[in-house]
């Protein structure tokens, strides 16, 4: 079992790093999260497992992210400021790192609206930006919010997420700036269909210098349908799918819409592997992590480099 | 000022069911404002509970009475010798009446008409929108004067989430997103700096950090 985070020595090592996305079930079994390892290992350096995405109740991110590292992966432990306090969010960082979890992904969650407990209370105590800076002096410093000092400091490779694709266009390499300067080690993207607004941002990322200071994965999403597509455009609010990629999706029969979308999945990921500061792709395949290989292989991606274990 | 919304009537008459006897109190300050809880929705409020009690043959009686302010007790104190002449208290304040008028009349119950809702401001006839969450420590001097803890549904301090679009919050698309216009606001006003700054972690125990919040001013506390 490797001491330290996979997904920190690959991108270490300008190696172009390749992370999935697993969503645990709505319910105990730990066997869901064991075969959706089993799928992602050989092909990923790193998994991310979401955080009761949407604001619905399912497995934790913690239980599910030390079951991964049972199988030998490399997870990144998605954190959401909706759920907890800074005195559960500061415990469960030293619990995360205890167990052996060597990256987190600090967010604020989708709003609790959206999910199945809407009559839940939002805590937000903190932002993301305050929790990614948190956590950076919890590990940097052994100190906790108020200063207070650490026996031992958690040992974790701190992630933050954008989106290029939400409003103010503007304003979000300044919000990038800022999760940067609050400690940010990599970031990982909303999914991207609009190749040509990521790049307008990138371009504006490169500018500020941002690219040489934390490492950006681009987040690739298969469309498995129009449907898909369309809905992503219409209902899902700061996601970008512009009419050209909804269009391909409708032009093509409905049973190889799938392989359509893995086709634009497999041009993405070959359009980030050629734009400068990008350092690297996170695929996240909704309920369909089985893809997940193929989308790798046929980016050219495959095999994953191996980095020197403990 | 403090808004409040009428409760439904079926929760009001569940309340009201063992009492014939009742003192209908409105209050002329916020809910008067705000059209909750003022002279006129006591009459409409107390004509209702006489008209449900017509129909349905049972005999009561309904005082209204609408004193200035709910919440301070030298107006309170226009209901003593009244008050004790019926069974139970309607009150039609906000919360913070309904309270300090059960302070001053230790024996009575008093039980609420009003649903309180917000501290917000009149946008437009019949509009009213929520704008401050009373956190003890007002950040607005910071944020253009637009306060991203009532005004952003996440409550973000460092700029608007992911879910920002064509200026509006991805939760309620009736909603302007808070920081879109908190960095439209400080670019007019040429502060953009302030936007690339980090905002540490508020200070909530200012809000809630031992019970209920007092404020003790020694310049106003006259003897007698």
């Amino acid at each position: 079992m490797k001491a330290d985070s996979n997904l920190k020595s690959i991108l270490a090592n300008n190696n172009f790093a390749v992370t999935a996305e697993c969503g645990p079930p709505k319910g105990a079994d730990p066997g869901v999260i064991r075969k959706k390892g089993a799928v992602l290992k050989d092909h990923v350096d790193s998994v991310n497992v979401t955080d009761n995405q949407t604001g619905a109740v399912r497995l934790s991110s913690m239980a599910a992210c030390a079951i991964l590292k049972q199988e030998g992966l490399d997870p990144v432990l998605q954190m959401v400021t909706r759920d907890r306090n800074r005195i559960a969010l500061q415990s469960d960082v030293l619990g995360a790192s205890s167990l052996g979890i060597r990256n987190i992904l600090c967010l604020s969650g989708d709003h609790q609206s959206f999910g199945n407990q809407k009559e839940a209370k939002g805590v937000f105590d903190l932002d993301s930006i305050q929790f990614v800076q948190a956590v950076r002096r919890m590990r940097d410093e052994g100190r906790i919010i108020g200063g207070e000092q650490l026996s031992d400091p958690p040992r974790l490779f701190i992630g933050a997420v954008a989106n290029p694709f939400a409003d103010p266009f503007d304003y979000r390499v300044v919000r990038l700036a800022k999760k940067v300067a609050a400690g940010a080690e990599f970031i990982q993207t909303q999914c991207i269909y609009n190749l040509k607004r990521f790049a307008e941002w990138m371009r504006q990322v490169r500018e500020r210098g941002l690219d040489k200071k934390v490492f950006i994965l681009g987040g690739v999403t298969p469309l498995k349908s129009v449907r898909m597509a369309e809905y992503m455009s219409r209902q899902v609010a700061g996601m970008d799918v512009p009419d050209g990629i909804i269009n391909r999706m409708r032009g093509v029969d409905p049973k190889d819409q799938r392989r359509e979308g893995i086709r634009i999945a497999v041009e993405t990921v070959g359009a980030l592997k050629e734009m400068e500061g990008v350092h690297g792709v996170h695929i996240m395949a909704i309920e369909w992590e089985d893809v997940v290989p193929q989308i790798v292989e046929e980016a050219g991606l495959y095999p994953r480099p191996r980095t020197s274990e403990e | 000022m403090i808004t409040a919304e009428r409760k439904p009537m079926a929760e009001i008459r569940a309340m009201l069911a063992p009492y014939r006897k009742i003192l209908v109190v409105g209050c002329g300050s916020c809910v008067a404002e705000c059209a909750s809880g003022g002279e006129k929705e006591v009459g409409l409020l107390a004509s209702a509970l006489r008209m449900d009690a017509k129909i349905e043959g049972r005999t009561i009686e309904v005082r209204e009475m609408t004193i200035d302010r709910q919440c301070v007790y030298e107006f309170i104190d226009q209901l003593t010798g009244i008050a004790d002449r019926y069974e139970i208290i309607l009150s039609l304040g906000c919360g913070a009446g309904v309270q300090a008028v059960a302070e001053v009349f230790p024996k009575m119950l008093v039980i609420p008409a009003l649903n309180t809702t917000f501290i917000g401001e009149t946008k437009e006839p019949g509009l009213w929108v929520e704008n401050c969450r009373a956190c003890g420590d007002c950040k607005l001097g910071y944020f253009a004067a637009v306060c991203p803890v009532t005004r952003c549904a996440k409550g973000l301090f460092n700029g608007p989430c992911g879910g920002s679009k064509n200026g509006v919050c991805e939760v309620d698309p009736d909603s302007p997103c808070a920081w879109q216009l908190i960095i439209e606001r400080l670019e007019n006003a040429g502060r953009s700096d302030l936007l690339e700054a980090i905002y540490p972690p508020a200070d909530w125990s200012r809000q809630q950090g031992k019970g209920p919040k007092k404020i003790v001013r020694e310049d106003q506390r006259s003897e007698g």
